[in-house]
């Protein structure tokens, strides 16, 4: 029991989360900090889910919502975090996060769909307010993923996936390598509408082998690719290549060329009838490689590498497979003993997920490659299973480690990158038909069983790629409600069904009501031998939903006076149907609603979800919780809801909402109108939440603004102006009539040239500084005037100097004289 | 009658005698006397103009005043220093005066026109 609690309080780094809570008998939720509850079950805690970004665990907590109604695809990779219905105010749900695909994907992708969209429609109508006494964080379908995780094998998706990533550019995929990976998924997937890339790899294939210049890298894709596609390649070429080969084994001295040209060997072994690549040395061989492995299992990639890497003990077990494999004559046994040896203790080493999966992760992250968790299990895969073919006794490793493999590599659902799809599917087939053991599969098609279908229960047991397993009996163990020690169904057998190729539970107990359940299947194999070739894994627990439609009787909606309990009006109410009911009360009354809630099986059923919600004509909305004590019924004071109600009198709408993940009939009923008469706001009461307004109204045209312009002095009318601008001339002309009638002449004006030049000069200088001051006046700007002043002016002062003292030194002269 | 015709005979006697010593005044004197004037009946006009219509562009009405005050208390600088009878001046070329009355009108009717709007 301890396993399918959440381990979030408890193990969780980032400060220990002691709240816990059980539900007591009454159904309603204890808070406390002790770990077991009165009934004696394990309490769980009180947290919600969180998300943090260093959680290595997130995968396991998957919350079903509206995702696959957002027909979003699994094989893509999103973290999401959204913001359920509009006027759910509270509500964030975090939903699955996906980082890679290396976490799991939601169970249930399509099939769980009916429960979620129920819960989810039932959710849009709710919400949180402050009425509820803090937040009601409602968690939709929250699944624990913990222990019972369903694992599908690879089925007809994985497939058209396939044809989807694999696409090739212009003909063909790249490199020889992607090309491999291309042609072997297709291979193992056995799809046929393949499109045809022989006709270009081939050519690349055949170049790459007949080239001189190739590395033993290149020479082992293109005969991988070879293989696969079977170009015609020359037998001649095949053999030349050999001594090449053999010369790069001998002087290898890195993991990886050992890896190359010793894969390269085996592969053309099988292409070729009769070229020579037996190993004659195979011993030292062996012993070399076997030189770089460390300890702890893992391998080192050279030995000037102190790094050790459990990729490079992936590489190193087929490398060393295939020397097995080459030898021209036995290699020393008690070598192959150590490396079985080192097998074993490389999976001491192997991580295990909650819900089953073990998988191999690197632990030095070396900068330069890195290997994530899918492409070091698939390394190690490949590495034992090739070893384990080549040996003739049988490598012994527990079967729940291979079975745990195996649910690795099926929880990442479809990868959305080449690489990593390549490394899944291939590791699957390696484990298919691998000698050590060969993992069967459980699952199932569906896990929401609706009552009122009629739905069976239908286990398939495959093996990972969706073939046939042997003949064998799926047990139902028990089946009992999640939380509860109860049992309600133990020890049947499923019936093997032909025609679909699975097991099927006929027909369910009757006495088998709603909710969430718990089964526990056991895999019997028939034949006793087949427990050595096969991994069962044991008990697999799997999460079960039965749903069915839930009766909802004697309702009913009543206004009550105050004091004395009297009904005022009462109107009876179906649910099922349309309701239109016209109530009114004022603040002394209260209003009463009440239903029935029964299973199929006449139990009384307990909704996640009963609310009420008033809505006034302003839009202004409460909602309660329908308490629940036998029968479902809720009495709303309106004495005391006045102030929260905000004061508003006026007609309010009432809703009623009842949900449940296993309520095939969740409602969301608008039951009818009240007109409530509230007595008036004083002073202080506190004014009603603004409504949101609708938010595209902000990018629709604003109020006009009218600008408010100061209003323009009265300004004298244009003649009068004109009139006083020649009146200001008037003096002028007067002092020009002034100066001519003083007898002003230009006798004093210098003759001679340069003087005279000087003085006209002068003249002009004044004349062209004013000009300047009336072009300031008309549309220059000061610093401009400045710059030119400041040249005239020199101009001027220059010229001014020497006019002005020719004529003092005149006139001095004149007096003197 | 006798003190009143004898005063308003002083009066006219009065100007005419004014009259007569100011012919005396040498020309250039006369000259700037009479820019003097011009000035300070171009401010009058100015001062009319803006009892009649009002001072709204506040800042021209005293810029246009200042402008004709201002060069009428330079024109009457250079007559002082101009004067040959002053004798605080006596050694100031008269040219130099000038050039000053020049230079102070020029700077004067910057600020001025800066200040017209």
């Amino acid at each position: 029991m301890q396993a399918e609690q959440t381990e979030w309080g408890e193990k969780s780094k980032s400060g220990t989360m002691y709240l816990q809570f059980y539900i007591n008998e009454n159904g309603d939720k204890v808070y406390t900090t002790k770990k077991e509850s009165p009934l004696g079950l394990a309490t769980e805690s009180a947290h919600p889910a969180r998300f943090s970004p260093d959680d290595n665990r997130a995968r396991n907590t998957c919350v079903i919502i509206t995702a696959a109604s957002l027909g979003l695809s699994p094989s893509n990779s999103y973290k999401f975090s959204f913001q359920l219905c509009n006027d759910c105010k509270v509500f964030q749900v975090i939903t699955f996060v996906c980082l890679q695909a290396f976490q799991r994907v939601v169970i249930g992708w399509d099939k769980d769909v009916e429960s979620s969209q129920v819960t989810a429609v039932s959710c849009l109508s709710t919400m949180a307010t402050r009425n509820l006494g803090g937040f009601l964080v409602l968690i939709l379908a929250f699944t624990i993923c913990g222990a019972a995780t369903v694992f599908q094998p690879i089925s007809d998706s994985h497939r058209s996936t396939a044809l989807e990533l694999f696409v090739p550019a212009g003909g063909s995929f790249g490199s020889l390598e992607e090309t491999y990976e291309a042609v072997r998924s297709f291979e193992i997937l056995g799809i046929d509408k393949k499109p045809d890339i022989s006709s270009t790899a081939c050519p690349s294939v055949l170049e790459t082998l007949g080239s001189s210049s190739s590395t033993p890298k290149d020479l082992l894709y293109a005969l991988r690719v070879n293989s696969i596609l079977k170009c015609n390649v020359n037998e001649e070429l095949l053999k030349g290549i050999v001594p090449r080969l053999k010369a790069a084994v001998n002087d290898a001295s890195s993991l990886l060329e050992f890896y190359y040209s010793i894969g390269s060997l085996v592969l053309i072994k099988d292409q070729s009838s009769d070229a020579d690549v037996l190993l004659v040395d195979a011993d030292g061989i062996f012993h070399s490689i076997k030189a770089l492995s460390q300890s702890d299992g893992r391998w080192r990639y050279g030995s000037n590498n102190p790094e050790s890497s459990t990729f490079a003990a992936g590489l190193a077990f087929e490398a060393l497979a295939g020397v097995i494999s080459l030898a021209s004559s036995e290699v020393d046994q008690s070598m192959i003993g150590t490396l079985k040896n080192d097998i074993l203790k490389l999976f001491d080493s192997i991580e295990k997920y909650d819900d089953g999966a073990f998988y191999f992760d690197e632990k030095a992250v070396d900068a330069r490659v890195h290997h994530g968790p899918l492409s070091t299990t698939s390394s190690v895969v490949r590495g034992f299973t090739a070893f384990a073919a080549v040996t003739s006794e049988n490598l012994k490793l527990p079967g729940d480690k291979i079975l745990g493999l195996a649910k690795f590599f099926l929880g990442i659902g479809i990868p959305g990158d080449t690489n990593d799809f390549f490394n899944q599917i291939d590791s699957l087939a390696c484990l298919e038909n691998n000698r050590v053991s060969v993992p069967l599969i459980v699952s199932l098609p569906i896990t929401v069983l609706s009552l009122t279908k009629k739905d069976q229960l239908k286990v398939r047991v495959n093996t990972v790629l969706g073939s046939d397993a042997p003949p064998l009996t799926v047990k139902l163990v028990r089946a009992s409600i999640s939380g509860s020690r109860d049992i309600s169904i133990e020890s049947q057998d499923l019936k093997f069904d032909k025609e679909s190729g699975s097991h099927v539970l006929d027909v369910l107990p009757k006495t088998l009501d709603v909710g969430k359940y718990v089964f526990v299947f056991e895999v019997v194999l028939h034949d006793s031998e087949h427990e050595e070739v096969f991994a069962t894994g044991g008990q697999t627990q799997v999460p079960i939903f039965i749903t069915g439609v839930i009766k909802i009787d004697s309702a009913e909606i009543a206004v009550l006076d105050s004091d004395l309990g009297s009904i005022e009006t009462q109107k009876k109410l179906d649910l099922a149907g349309e309701n239109v009911v016209s109530l009114s009360a004022n603040h002394l009354q209260k209003l009463r609603l009440s239903f029935q809630l029964t299973t199929p099986l006449g139990q009384v059923f307990k909704p996640h979800q009963a609310f009420l919600k008033l809505r006034h004509e302003t839009k202004v909305e409460h909602i309660f919780v329908v308490g629940n004590s036998g029968k479902f019924e809720i009495v709303l004071d309106f004495l005391g809801l006045v102030e929260k109600l905000f004061y508003l009198s006026g007609s309010y709408d009432i809703q009623l909402t009842v949900g449940d993940a296993v309520m095939e009939n969740s409602f969301l009923e608008a039951i009818g109108h009240i007109e409530l008469d509230l007595p008036e706001a004083p002073e202080k009461a506190p004014h009603p939440p603004l409504q949101p307004v609708d938010p595209y109204s902000k990018y629709g045209p604003k109020a006009e603004i009218t600008h408010i312009f100061r209003s323009p002095e009265k300004l004298p009318p244009k003649e009068l102006s004109l009139v006083f601008l020649g009146l200001t001339l008037v003096p002028f002309i007067g002092f020009l009539v002034g100066l001519l009638r003083l007898g002003v002449n230009l006798k004093n004006f210098p003759s001679s040239a340069v003087p005279a030049t000087f003085a006209i000069l002068f003249h002009l200088g004044i004349a062209a500084v004013l000009f300047l001051y009336l072009l300031f006046w008309l549309k220059l700007d000061l610093f401009t005037t400045l710059k030119a002043l400041g040249f005239l002016g020199v101009f001027l002062l220059a010229v001014g100097h020497r006019i002005l003292s020719h004529l003092a030194s005149t006139s001095a002269k004149l007096k003197s004289a | 009658m006798g003190r009143s015709s004898s005063t308003s005979k002083d009066a006219l006697a009065l100007f005419r005698s004014l009259g007569s010593a100011y012919s005396a005044t040498p020309t250039t004197l006369k000259i700037i006397d009479l820019y003097v004037v011009y000035a300070v009946f171009t401010a009058l006009i100015q001062v009319v103009h803006v009892a009649v219509v009002g001072s709204f562009p506040f800042n021209s009405f005293l810029s246009g005043v200042l402008s004709s005050i201002g060069t009428a208390v330079l024109a009457v600088c250079l007559r002082i220093q101009v004067n040959k009878e002053n004798k605080e001046f006596k050694d100031l070329p008269s040219e130099r005066a000038f050039a000053d009355f020049v230079l102070c009108n020029l700077v004067l009717h910057l600020v001025i026109m800066n200040f017209l709007g």
